[in-house]
């Protein structure tokens, strides 16, 4: 037999108030509460060399409750909504909240509370169901059969995969932040290969993932990306290595996201600052003393943590706390302003921040996070950027990270490389990477595309935490020329 | 929730198949304290209750998979399930036939309990902060039971339940100077973590000294089990499993095209019979005991999970696409001979952040971290500040190799994204001639 509750599964902010007003109704007896409910559903399709794969739909229901009660503060995060659930939840944040009173790193009185009332949605024009299974699934299937265009293509994939997060956040003082979070993930991979050579390319939308519906597909242009992918993965095979030396540097957007988000993004992140990372993520070159003063880039550097940003996979009314999110410059004019921290770790440090407290789930804590980190445009378009290059390599999509655990020696690789002689492009080069550090990577910036070259690109799969936690993160920047930079090819 | 709950609610939905349809279940949950430790103070303190429910209903040469999250409640989960079954039983008249659907028609049974002999979480968090006292710990306990568990209407059931304690810790003393230990098991012995911290208090001693910026370039360098960690986590990735290989593009190709070799002394294995994670697939199938991946330093068998031994031809000997208890087969060179033999060169404690930088040569890059000494005649002289490395594992596991040590160490995952982790390594150190070192 169902449930009553059940039934009502996927009205879901209906469903979670209802919940939390029967939470709210019994509330535990402490100095603040908390209770962030989160409901997530999802749905893959995909299709691999003709086959359709298995399609994956999966929910998620579950709350967190946070306590601060007797000088220290406690987390409890169950899957059991029931009445009985809940107060069991409670019962062990209260508990680890005493333990916390006598152990703690902080003063419980610094912990944030959310009083604010807000409602987010992401903008979304064509709903998942206004396309039916079987036109998705035909849609995927021509787009993998454009992908096979050569018998050295060896595995082909397109997919498109929805996911829909419903999060109600409620507080003992009187805090209501309810929001909705809509996105669609298109992609397209191809795989080629001669000899002991692979190459894999990336499109359809793969590097460009986003807030929204349906409506993502007419960019994302699963049929008409398909062979230009298939193409240029073929076309890699052939292409040389892309030389080791010291020369100018193209990123494009969806590479600059990659970038802004390593070398820049996690830096800045107040709690590694304050050294809560120390054990797995790491630290920061980036000192609390730095802010204000610290030339971080040249002048054309300009950095924003940006909730307001349609379509930008961390675009937001509030955090996972409840503290209303809002615009803020990170960089401006190439100096270091402001950490990305949430209220605890500001007041913690003695420093400014922004709304970042965030949670990959409703079965973490939040802790600072990237939100939307971007870069603002400057003037021009591409072809001014390369105009402007004597000789150097343009590159784009990322396929290998690797940066330090103080977010300063790092290493990119991408899966395609254009050389650049002068001010045109010339030829195609494989297996292009760079290296540099983040403290002098950024100064050597001199080149920053107008409004028009801007895309808005992100990072599904962000790292972070103890227990580890992985989530969103927005990234929009233009096409970016760097002077100077010790680039490498593939091979031994 | 227990069997007795896990196989009750499988057996309600079994009861709702009709015509001919197959349905496998498995739960994974678990019920686990966290805590994340700041400079030896508590930073975040919680609690987890969760479990998870997986469903692939099976119509004739249909599939469709399916997960909700359960609240271990009877009715709920009831309601719950039923109502992914019907959403799985609608997708599954939009899909075609699949090709490579591919599960367990014999119907295996086996149950696996593995308790443990640990203090609750405060207690243990109490005796940690106390002796770790004037030391700058960060770090993360996570202690409790996990869950996981396979039923089928053909007739399988499978039971793997475990508790255990992972505590993973690193020492600072400035800035970037740290050592990394953990206490990991299913018998808490306080006297042994107090060992630990004693040894990691020695230790720091020499981190007191300068540390040192050494220019990029080849060096001797030992790799402590820590960092071989890491290297093989590299090759886990996409290095062993089947579908990588048929589409070549596995890190191992030219090992496999007979284009490079490994050393001879390099044996790599997927052991289940080490008895930590669930020696089932979500399929229904049974792991072997042991699969050889790398023998002799050349390959030897694939990992194969069940789509791709239908889609390649092979048995099924791995739930997934990457090893879950990997071994790497000790050496001869004993651990108390590894300063003199290295005599003057790198100890790399751990490595950190590796990816590939060119996976056709197999071509890693990452940095080094958390202990990591300059060695000149045997004698550690001071913490090296970190280096970039870029570097083809066909060197280091092959023309660059001097010896693997004739100890191993068991490495349990401190791993926790998709919840708490049952993976583990067992491995020597290694010994090399160069490592090139790029920035």
């Amino acid at each position: 037999m169902e449930s009553s509750d059940d039934i009502r599964l996927f009205d879901e902010i209906q469903f979670l108030d209802e919940i939390a007003d029967s939470f709210r109704a019994h509330a535990p007896a402490c100095d603040y509460w908390s209770l962030r409910l989160v409901a997530e559903e999802s749905d893959h399709l995909e299709v691999r060399q003709g086959v359709v794969e298995p399609s994956l739909i999966a929910s998620s229901l579950g709350a967190m409750v946070t306590l601060v009660t007797a000088g220290g503060v406690g987390y409890g995060a169950t899957s059991d909504l029931s009445p009985a659930g809940l107060r069991a939840a409670a019962g062990r944040a209260a508990e680890w909240a005493r333990l916390h009173a006598c152990l703690g790193l902080f003063d419980a009185a610094l912990f944030p509370r959310a009083s604010g009332v807000a409602d987010y949605h992401s903008c979304v024009d064509e709903t998942w169901d206004s396309m039916s299974v079987a036109d998705k699934i035909a849609l995927l299937q021509q787009a993998n059969a454009a992908l096979d265009i050569d018998a050295r293509i060896l595995d082909w994939s397109a997919w498109l995969t929805r996911s829909r997060v419903s999060q109600l956040l409620v507080s003992s003082d009187g805090g209501r932040i309810s929001q909705r979070f809509e996105y669609l993930f298109p992609g397209l991979l191809a795989v080629a290969n001669a000899g002991s050579q692979t190459q894999r390319r990336h499109g359809g939308g793969a590097d460009r993932v986003r807030q929204g519906g349906l409506e993502i597909l007419a960019e994302a242009r699963l049929l008409e990306a398909a062979p230009c992918v298939a193409e240029e993965a073929i076309a890699l095979l052939e292409a040389p290595e892309c030389p080791s030396d010291t020369r100018d540097l193209i990123l494009l957007p969806n590479q600059m996201a990659l970038q802004i988000h390593e070398s820049i993004g996690h830096p800045l992140e107040l709690d590694r600052i304050l050294g809560d990372e120390r054990n797995y993520a790491g630290t920061s070159f980036v000192t609390p003393g730095m802010f204000g003063r610290y030339r971080y880039g040249s002048d054309l550097l300009d950095v924003a943590f940006d909730p307001s940003v349609p379509g930008e996979l961390a675009s937001m009314v509030a955090d996972d706390e409840g503290n209303a999110a809002e615009r803020h410059y990170l960089i401006r004019g190439g100096i270091l302003e402001r950490p990305l921290g949430g209220p605890l770790s500001q007041a913690r440090a003695g420093l400014p921040g922004v709304a970042c407290s965030r949670a990959s789930s409703w079965d973490r804590p939040p802790i600072d996070r990237m939100g939307n980190i971007n870069l603002e445009p400057g003037e021009g378009d591409l072809d001014d950027l390369i105009a402007g290059v004597e000789r150097g390599v343009l590159m784009e999509t990322n396929r290998s990270w690797s940066i330090d655990d103080s977010r300063n020696k790092f290493q990119f690789g991408c899966e395609l490389g254009r050389l650049i002689e002068d001010g045109r492009l010339t030829g195609l080069v494989r297996n292009p990477g760079y290296r540099g550090l983040s403290a002098e990577f950024w100064r050597s910036l001199d080149g920053v595309g107008g409004p028009e070259t801007r895309e808005v690109c992100g990072v599904a799969n962000c790292g972070k935490g103890e227990p580890n936690q992985s989530l969103f993160v927005g990234h929009a920047s233009p096409p970016c020329r760097f002077r100077d930079v010790s680039v490498f090819g593939g091979g031994e | 929730m227990n069997q007795e709950d896990f196989q009750a609610l499988s057996d309600r939905l079994f009861a709702r198949l009709s015509g001919g349809e197959v349905l496998f279940c498995s739960l994974g949950g678990e019920t686990s304290d966290f805590v994340r430790l700041t400079r030896n103070r508590i930073r975040q303190a919680g609690h987890l209750h969760s479990f998870s429910l997986g469903l692939t209903l099976i119509s004739g040469a249909r599939q469709a998979e399916g997960v909700c999250d359960l609240t271990g409640q009877p009715g709920p989960d009831l309601a719950r399930a039923a109502r992914l079954l019907q959403s799985l039983r609608e997708r599954i008249g939009h899909v075609p036939e699949d090709p490579y659907l591919n599960y367990s028609v014999e119907p295996t049974q086996g149950a696996r309990r593995v308790s443990a002999e640990m203090p609750s979480a405060e207690e243990a968090l109490s005796d940690l902060v106390a002796a770790a006292e004037g030391l700058d710990l960060v770090g993360i306990w996570a202690g409790g039971e996990i869950l996981e568990a396979l039923s089928s209407s053909i007739g399988h059931r499978h039971w793997h339940q475990s508790t255990s304690f992972n505590l993973d810790w690193s020492g600072y003393l400035e800035a970037d100077k740290a050592l990394k230990s953990c206490y990991g098991g299913f018998s808490w012995d306080p006297s042994v973590l107090r060992g630990r911290l004693d040894a990691m208090r020695d230790a720091l001693k020499v981190m007191e000294r300068p540390a040192m910026t050494i220019a990029p370039g080849r060096y001797r360098a030992y790799f402590a089990p820590a960092a071989v960690q890491e290297l093989m986590e590299m090759l886990a990735w996409g290095g062993f499993d089947l579908k990588s290989h048929r589409t070549q593009q596995t890190p191992l190709l030219k090992l496999v095209r007979g284009e490079r070799r490994l050393d001879p002394r390099i044996g790599i294995r997927e052991e289940s019979s080490r008895g930590l994670a669930a020696g089932f697939t979500a399929e229904g199938f049974l792991q072997p005991d042991s699969v050889t991946l790398i023998e002799k330093g050349a390959h030897a068998d694939c990992l194969v999970d069940a789509r791709s031994a239908k889609e390649y031809g092979g048995i099924v000997n791995a739930g997934g696409e990457t090893p879950e208890s990997l071994a790497l087969d000790a050496g001869d060179l004993p651990l108390d001979a590894v300063p003199s033999r290295l005599g003057t060169g790198l100890y790399i404690g751990n490595l950190w952040y590796c990816n590939w930088s060119d996976a056709n040569e197999c071509r890693i890059t990452g940095m080094t971290r958390f202990g990591t000494f300059w060695v000149e005649n045997g004698e550690i002289q001071a913490p090296v500040k970190a280096m970039r490395f870029d570097d083809s594992l066909y060197h280091l596991l092959g023309d660059r190799l001097e010896g693997l040590t004739r100890e191993r160490e068991l490495i349990l995952s401190a791993d926790t994204y998709d919840g708490r982790s049952t993976g583990s390594a067992l491995l020597p150190g290694l010994l090399v001639s160069g490592i090139d070192l790029a920035l």
